[in-house]
């Protein structure tokens, strides 16, 4: 496998790591605590395919030796060299073990319960998911509530997995048990952190 | 080690970059659920344990460069300690530092909540000693841990009844502990139960970070924080019969002043800052002499600075 | 008028010129320099290092100048300048059966192979205050015996081992953990707790080493055997395929051999209790040993009743920084919560002198005042 990667790996980290992680820390910060919230996280890195911009950036800035990372997709050598490369992060088949998980487009949600979702005296030892979608603006409308919501919020993206509401919904009712997703789509993202309630219109 | 060369070097805002991450990954699941103490590998930072190295180290995780940052300790910009916190961040960060509480994006805090409501995209780090609001019931971490797992909160209103059986009040002023989104009690750091209701569904995010017990916790905006109570007996906060007496706010927590040996004592604002504005504005309290002799107290407030 | 008394810039400033004042002392007098701390106080200077978990003698030195002489001040510079360092490598464990001994005694021996080894010991000096010590006269060197090429001294555990009569140590390629990167999660492994002790303030391990003494929470222990000296550190260079030195420190090791202990299909054996110590530091790996010893209790199912024995309580208090910062944080002004419980204090009284007043009339709550 090593041999086939290329120099891509080498090149595309921060080219200022303090400031570039912090960045983009804050931004998935602000993420998680506006469910809903489209955010950009600006182009920071240059994570090779298939990897979206925004996932490669929230990896950077979050991963490292201590936090496993799982790939759904089959081809993804690339991205994991350049991953490591960068953060010194494992890759993990093992989904229950993973810290983050990189998800493929429409991914099947029924594997979803395979990764962590923490236990009842630690809840955060759960995996945090990164999903690819088509669009962030275009889908069908979804409407938020929970914490980080004032009221409700409306999301719209396009080419979500099938029964994906249903997923989350499952997801919900775990609390405080659960998996964290991200929707990535280019440089931006969405969190929809397992506190927050999905309704179809 | 020899001569200068081997002199410590530090990074932006203190802390390496492989705690900052570790630290970062404990805030984002601490938001994901609001009121769990997240635990996090604290580290020894330059200033002692109990003088704010939670608050210090969950401030130095998230501060940017373009961050504003203020911080309070009782309420105040300029306690010796708030100095000193807010001299720290000058120095390892070279970040802004304020004392308006408007112009802040980061405020760091000891026992108080600021009186102006906080606006979204601000965030409030408080500093905290015991994270856990069970610890002085069942003082095992093993114990507490489980109890929170099954949500088991009996002892704790047990505690508080026992309160009113024996004072007829709630014997709890501060540290007052509160329920988050119905599921996690949560100690919402030593602010006195006046500042509780600032807490629910702030627009404000709020991390808590505890270094000596190496906890995490958070509030994303708009959540819900209700603070423990009976039906019989409602929550309520502390009600000042005196003004400020130097800015005459009502409805604000108050210090009290004791000005002499023989009983005589005055109130002014915990808030250094909502009191200082509210001068500005032009309002007087009654321990301001109505002489530029006032001017001279207001200025040498700020001059301490 | 008015006029808060508070402090501010100008007062933090003044009183770190004035403690640094302080610290110089009398300036006809000349200033300590590190070789003296090092080289005259370094029995502090290996204090400060075990407890700051980092051995490096100037920097530790440096650190009890600075600290006047405070111990405990010192240890928390030596940390906090310890947590901001990279971590290159982990060693190889270090090997005190090759140690080069400057120490060495068994309680449990008479002799053994290798000998007793006083070395610099205050064990048999009569403590009077020593009139030379007012001057710098002239010290003999000590006597320095010639290393044998065959120099062989076993660890005494060993040679019980040898007979079956003890435990055997516990070999692990497993990475130890680390308190200092990991949050502590209850009950935890043997390796975190010894790293805790040996990071542990002397004083308050002392006291927990001699209550178990005293019956609370009893090992009946001998000492095995106490080392001091130096050991190499090495690591293991992947690139090279084998281990290369990269230093050596001084270190004391001992082994408190404790209570036998037996079960269904094992002959009865002595049990142990490890200390290892940075640095000439003999009373603190003694008490680290039988605090370890204690904290074993479930592995022996003794009952856990004694302090020494309660690993939550000991690990949650035995860090004099982490101690020393929460008790002295109470003179950090506290005044709004005070305001809050007097506030509460009156309202009792006022409760009490209404219900004197009018039996009839419930206690006002709260809310109506």
């Amino acid at each position: 496998m090593t041999a086939q990667v290329s120099t891509q790996i080498y090149e595309g980290g921060f080219s200022d790591p303090v400031f570039g992680s912090q960045t983009v820390f804050r931004a998935v910060m602000d993420a998680m605590a506006n469910p809903g919230r489209v955010i950009d996280l600006g182009q920071l890195t240059q994570a090779p395919a298939p990897l979206e911009p925004a996932a490669g950036a929230v990896l950077a800035a979050l991963a490292d030796y201590d936090t496993p990372l799982c790939f759904e997709a089959q081809n993804n050598a690339d991205a994991a060299a350049w991953l490591t490369f960068h953060t010194g992060a494992p890759v993990t088949a093992d989904r229950a073990n993973a810290a983050f998980a990189v998800l493929v487009s429409r991914s099947a949600v029924g594997t979803w319960s395979d990764f962590a979702i923490g236990t009842s005296s630690f809840p955060d030892r759960s995996t945090t998911l990164l999903l690819p979608v088509e669009d962030l603006r275009s889908g069908k409308r979804l409407t938020l509530n929970g914490p980080g919501i004032e009221h409700a919020a409306d999301i719209a993206p396009a080419g979500l997995p099938e029964g994906f509401a249903s997923a989350m919904g499952e997801n919900a009712k775990l609390f405080p048990l659960g998996f964290d997703l991200l929707l990535v789509c280019g440089s931006e993202l969405i969190a929809l952190p397992r506190t927050t309630r999905i309704m179809e219109n | 080690m020899t001569g200068t060369d081997a002199l410590p070097a530090y990074n932006f805002a203190y802390l390496d970059e492989q705690t900052k991450r570790m630290i970062r990954r404990a805030i984002l699941k601490a938001i994901a659920i609001p009121g769990y103490q997240v635990p996090f590998a604290s580290r020894e930072m330059p200033m002692p344990y109990g003088w704010g190295t939670g608050g210090v180290q969950v401030t130095a995780s998230v501060l940017g460069p373009d961050d504003v940052l203020k911080v309070i300790d009782q309420g105040a910009d300029d306690t010796t300690n708030a100095v000193s916190i807010r001299a720290f961040f000058a120095k390892v960060a070279d970040v802004a530092t304020t004392t308006k509480t408007t112009e802040a994006t980061i405020i760091q805090t000891r026992h108080r909540i600021p009186e102006t409501p906080l606006e979204a995209g601000q965030i409030l780090v408080y500093q905290v000693p015991i994270p856990e609001p069970l610890r002085f019931l069942e003082p095992r971490e093993t114990e507490t841990r489980v109890m929170h797992g099954l949500e088991e909160y009996g002892l704790m209103h047990v505690k508080l009844y026992e309160d009113i059986a024996q004072h007829g009040h709630i014997a709890t002023t501060y540290a007052y502990p509160v329920k988050v989104e119905d599921r996690y009690v949560m100690d919402p750091s030593p602010v006195p139960k006046f500042d509780n209701p600032k807490m629910h569904c702030s627009p404000a995010l709020q991390l808590f970070g505890a270094g000596r017990e190496k906890r995490i916790y958070a509030l994303p905006p708009f959540t819900d924080v209700v603070s423990l109570d009976f039906e019989d007996h409602p929550f309520a906060i502390q009600r000042f019969e005196a003004h400020c007496a130097l800015c005459d706010a009502r409805n604000v927590y108050l210090d009290e002043v004791v000005t002499d040996d023989r009983g005589g004592r005055m109130f002014v604002c915990s808030d250094t800052d909502h009191c200082e504005t509210r001068r500005t504005e032009g309002h007087r309290g009654t321990g301001l002499p109505q002489t530029e002799g006032g001017e001279t107290a207001s200025t040498s407030r700020e001059a301490a600075e | 008028m008015y006029v808060a008394v508070k402090g501010g810039e100008a007062a933090i400033n003044n009183a770190h010129r004035l403690m640094a004042d302080r610290r110089r002392g009398d300036r006809n007098v000349p200033g300590l320099t590190i070789e003296q701390i090092a080289g005259q106080l370094a029995l502090a200077v290996d204090r400060v290092m075990a407890e700051g978990s980092l051995y490096d003698p100037d920097l530790a030195a440096m650190a009890v100048r600075q600290a006047r002489g405070d111990l405990i001040e010192a240890i928390f510079l030596l940390r906090a300048y310890r947590t901001t360092l990279p971590r290159f490598n982990n060693s190889t464990p270090i090997d005190t059966a090759t140690m080069r001994i400057e120490r060495r005694v068994s309680a449990t021996y008479k002799d053994i192979p290798g000998g007793q080894l006083l070395g610099p010991t205050f064990d048999y000096t009569h403590r009077l205050i020593d009139p030379a010590m007012t001057e710098d006269g002239p010290v003999e060197p000590g006597h320095r015996r010639p290393v044998e090429s065959d120099a062989c001294a076993p660890r005494v555990t060993d040679i019980l081992n040898g007979e079956g009569l003890i435990e055997p140590d516990v070999f692990s390629n497993a990475e130890p953990s680390d308190l200092t990167r990991e949050p502590t999660e209850y009950p935890v492994d043997r390796d975190l707790r010894l790293q805790a002790l040996a990071r542990g303030d002397e004083g308050f391990l002392l006291a927990l080493g001699y209550s178990t003494q005293r019956g609370y929470g009893r090992t009946h222990p001998f000492v095995g055997e106490i080392r001091i000296g130096m050991v190499d550190v090495e690591i293991d260079m992947p690139e090279l395929g084998f281990a290369v030195t990269v230093g050596s420190v001084r270190v004391t090791e001992c082994q408190m051999v404790s209570q036998f202990k037996g079960s269904a299909g094992v002959k009865p054996r002595f049990t142990r209790g490890y200390g290892l110590v940075f640095g000439h530091s003999e009373r603190k790996a003694m008490a680290m040993s039988l605090v370890d010893r204690a904290l074993r209790a479930d592995e022996f199912d003794e009952q856990r009743l004694a302090p020494a024995q309660d690993e939550e309580f000991v690990l949650e208090h035995c860090d004099n920084v982490q101690s020393t910062g929460f008790v002295e944080h109470l003179k950090l002004p506290h005044y709004v919560d005070f305001q809050a419980e007097l506030d509460l204090l009156r309202q009792l009284h006022e409760d009490t002198t209404t219900a004197t007043i009018d039996d009839d009339q419930a206690p006002l709550s709260e809310a109506a005042q």
